[in-house]
């Protein structure tokens, strides 16, 4: 990882998608839970299950990234 | 990359703790905790229903007391109805009754001054009739002596009586 | 739009960081020149030794360090002390063989300690078998000494009648009725979920406490466990064996032989639903390694500014922004702990789960 390599760009790419991803996640559970706070906490765990799943994709890919890097 | 190679060492230190934590926590931690924790959720919902079913039967027991100071006061009220129904109804007795009475002896009454007149009227023709025939008798007495005059009567009658 | 700003003088931040760590990767000529990327290394990696403080006397760095026991096995059993290494410095002879400690590794050398390397920069030298108690392991030992103290302590106040949770007890039991109510109850089917309850408490324990003593930055703290590959990678492994063990048969049918969809699907179905079944608990294993290890190398990057610029004055900026670090990284080590159990009794809860068709 020599200064600002391809893996670094991947990266960021990477980053943003899953922050992209996750964020669409929270603001749709977000809204959900304002329209119907009585069953916020089942949204928040279906809110959470989506992120990790998200974020595992990401994980593997940052992997990828620094295991080729 | 270090950071992705796992250690021997540490694996298999972390596997060997790790299993005893879970034995050891689950032997003197959580199972004295979790089954406490469940006995006193028992317990609390024990006395909530407890609380619950005496409430319900304070509640049943003021209903009964309700319904039966209603029934109470329907039983009052009718009696108190059927009490002034009886004044009402022997009032009316005791008036028509006296009315009847009254017209009874209204009736006898007028029955027996009936009597009483009839009587009375009887006694005075019989009276009048004496008068009448002393009357009547000194009357022929007196005028049995002036021939005269009964002969004027003879002929007037005469005169009067028809023949054919 | 705060945080925004906020954003942007973060990217700043690390982008300068970045050029100083380029440049300072670049120009290793001095000695004394301060290397973070080392020196983060260095803190996140594991040791043989468990550095408590360094000082400078007579113009010489001095380390104060807890030497730990070394367990190797090579040909027959060798157990001595670290400090037999002296930081590195010494080659170590048992029997035969010996050993020296090359950046927090031990190879097996000659009696000269001398490292080979083949053209990929790669030590060719060969490592023993090395089950030595480092600074994670006796890191992990403090932490279960904690958890248990606090747990058995706990535990003793609920002999007797049900009373009012008071002390300890009143600290460790919401989190421990949020671990079976919110976790393991709302995951796993009721009746099934006790099985499992204690696993998943000593899970979400285990991981906490680390998390947290990884956060202290002095002497009993400040171990990497649970961002080490090793730890992550025997928790994620343990909950793979726990969920594929209890498997129900439904579980194992929608795995290999989904109900309900044309045969060519259910072939390629069967194919990724077998792929996910390691990649779930690989992304269990790399999410806490990730989520820890970023964590502490932002802190110590922050720190390292200080250093890397040479003026004290940035420490206006890098304390306030480490602090606010610890701050969030007070939450993540909360939140990483409930993740992990989370999406063991998730999956656990799947696995047990008999679906009536």
């Amino acid at each position: 990882m020599e200064g600002l390599s391809l893996t670094t760009i991947g990266l960021g790419l990477i980053i943003i998608g899953a922050g992209y991803g996750i964020g669409r996640i929270a603001q749709s559970a977000m809204e959900a839970m304002g329209r119907q706070p009585e069953i916020s906490s089942k949204i928040q765990t279906a809110m959470i299950i989506a992120a990790a799943l998200i974020e595992g994709a990401a994980l593997f890919a940052i992997v990828v990234a620094l295991m080729k890097g | 990359m270090g950071l992705l190679t796992p250690d021997p060492g540490l694996v298999f230190w972390s596997a060997l703790t790790f299993g005893l934590l879970v034995f050891i926590l689950k032997r003197y931690a959580w199972k004295p905790i979790l089954q406490a924790v469940k006995s006193r959720e028992e317990t609390i919902e024990y006395a909530l229903a407890a609380a619950e079913k005496a409430k319900a039967e304070v509640e049943d027991l003021n209903a009964t007391k309700v319904q039966i100071m209603n029934d109470a006061k329907a039983e009052r009220d009718t009696l108190i109805k059927q009490a002034r129904e009886l004044k009402q109804s022997m009032l009316d007795d005791a008036r028509n009754k006296a009315q009847e009475e009254a017209d009874k002896i209204i009736a006898s009454a007028r029955l027996q001054i009936e009597r009483e007149k009839n009587e009375a009227i009887l006694q005075l023709k019989e009276k009048v009739a004496e008068f009448s025939v002393d009357i009547a008798g000194k009357l022929l007495e007196e005028e049995l002596q002036t021939t005269d005059k009964q002969q004027a009567i003879i002929d007037k009658y005469l005169q009067e009586v028809n023949f054919n | 739009m705060q945080n925004i700003r906020l954003i942007i003088v973060l990217i700043g931040f690390w982008a300068f960081t970045q050029t100083t760590f380029a440049a300072n990767t670049a120009g290793q000529s001095s000695e004394n020149e301060f290397d973070p990327m080392e020196m983060i290394m260095h803190h996140i990696a594991d040791a043989h030794e468990w550095h408590v403080i360094s000082y400078k006397s007579d113009g010489e760095e001095r380390h104060i360090t807890l030497p730990l026991p070394v367990i190797l096995i090579d040909d027959g059993l060798h157990v001595f002390m670290s400090s037999a290494f002296h930081h590195g410095e010494e080659v170590v002879q048992k029997g035969q063989s010996y050993y020296k400690l090359y950046h927090g590794k031990i190879y097996k050398t000659d009696a000269a300690g001398s490292i080979k390397y083949d053209e990929h920069h790669e030590i060719l030298n060969e490592k023993p078998i090395d089950l030595s108690i480092t600074r994670n392991v006796a890191s992990m030992w403090l932490s279960i000494v904690l958890i248990i103290w606090l747990f058995t302590t706990a535990a003793k106040r609920y002999k007797g009648a049900p009373a009012a949770p008071k002390g300890v007890q009143s600290f460790v039991e919401p989190l421990i009725l949020f671990v079976r109510d919110d976790i393991a109850y709302a995951q796993i089917e009721k009746g099934k979920a006790d099985k499992f309850l204690p696993f998943l408490l000593t899970l979400f324990f285990f991981i906490w406490i680390n998390n947290l003593i990884g956060l202290i930055p002095f002497f009993p703290g400040g171990s990497n466990l649970t961002g080490n590959i090793s730890l992550t990678m025997v928790l994620a492994l343990i909950t793979f064996l726990v969920t594929n063990f209890s498997g129900s048969k439904s579980y194992w049918g929608h795995i290999f032989w989904m109900p309900g969809v044309p045969v060519p699907i259910r072939i390629l179905l069967s194919v990724i639903e077998f792929i996910g079944l390691f990649t779930k608990p690989f992304a269990l294993m790399i999410r806490l390694l990730a989520n820890i290890t970023a964590g502490h190398i932002i802190i110590l990057s922050l720190f390292s500014l200080i250093f890397v610029m040479k003026s004290a004055y940035i420490s206006f900026v890098s304390v306030p922004m480490a602090l606010m670090m610890f701050m969030l990284e007070l939450l993540v080590a909360v939140l990483q702990a409930y993740i992990f159990t989370l999406l063991s009794a998730l999956f656990i809860g799947m696995a047990v789960h008999n679906e009536e068709h």
